[in-house]
């Protein structure tokens, strides 16, 4: 896997929905165009809602993992 | 059976629409012909630039429970992009007093109001178990063994995406409450006519 040049990183581990989308739309909104953000979380339906959350701001969602209880995002700014 | 088929001709404002968009031939304006591509590109473009739908959320309850809803939707769509807009009214505005106010009102039944159940975000009950307090004490204790953000920091969350809040000038006056009581970052107070006016202009409608 090429390593990614990732700009921020939100730490959401731990917090509850609506936390985890909150504070990454906050985190990417300063952001350039094209800025790629990794969102670490443990919220297990925070997978169904990134996967919405970047069809509906229109950010996209490059990479999702899962590491034991930690899911793992990489989002590309629109 | 079979129904006859009309041959179809552009609907006027369309027909005028394409006509407007340059380079288009008049054949075509009527109907004749193939669309250009000027004419696409041109519509493309115009749904590109439509906003997404507005969300207004009437919150019209103090309770807790709902408060705690409102604000969970309010923040997640600012957060998604979507304008949202928060009418406060009757117990609904309650809420958006400043916590530190203990009583508000100006004459004796406003006062007495604000003392029988107190105002501020901080201070919401439960419609249901609220057991002098036990009830939000321990949703309050859930909550933070389980990572759920409380009403104030989802209230704070929302105001920093955006979301505008709208105090019920009725609700201000019949209550007595002061633009100085009301959280800083408050809105201009309106009336229904402009939930309305948002309404059936297309926002999603909640009321909670």
């Amino acid at each position: 896997m090429a390593v990614l040049d990732i700009a921020t990183t939100v730490d959401a581990r731990g917090l509850s929905c609506p936390m985890p989308i909150v504070k990454t739309a906050q985190a990417v909104k300063p952001l350039p165009s094209g800025a790629l953000v990794e969102v670490l979380a443990t919220d297990p339906g925070s997978t169904k809602d990134f996967v919405a959350w970047c069809r509906q701001t229109g950010n996209e969602l490059v990479e999702q993992s899962v590491d034991g209880a930690v899911y793992r995002f990489v989002i590309r700014r629109k | 059976m079979t129904l006859p088929v009309e041959p179809t001709k552009p609907f006027a404002p369309i027909a005028e629409a394409i006509a407007d968009v340059e380079g288009v031939d008049p054949e075509v304006a009527a109907g004749e012909g193939s669309v250009p591509e000027a004419f696409v590109q041109a519509l493309a473009e115009e749904r590109d630039e439509v906003k997404p739908r507005e969300l207004v959320i009437i919150c019209y309850s103090g309770d807790l429970e709902k408060t705690w809803a409102s604000l969970i939707l309010a923040s997640t769509a600012a957060a998604s992009g979507v304008p949202t807009k928060m009418f406060l009214t009757f117990w609904g505005l309650q809420t958006f007093v400043k916590d530190e106010k203990r009583i508000t009102g100006r004459n004796w039944m406003q006062r007495m109001l604000s003392f029988m159940q107190r105002p501020g975000i901080s201070h919401r009950k439960l419609s249901k178990m609220n057991f002098l307090g036990m009830g939000p004490w321990m949703m309050g204790r859930l909550a933070k063994q389980y990572g759920v953000a409380k009403p104030k920091e989802l209230l704070e969350a929302a105001q920093a995406l955006g979301v505008e809040l709208m105090p019920c000038q009725m609700t201000m006056d019949m209550f007595g409450l002061t633009r100085d009581d009301m959280i800083d970052g408050m809105g201009e107070p309106v009336g229904a006519a402009t939930v309305v006016e948002l309404l059936s202009n297309g926002a999603a409608p909640l009321f909670i």
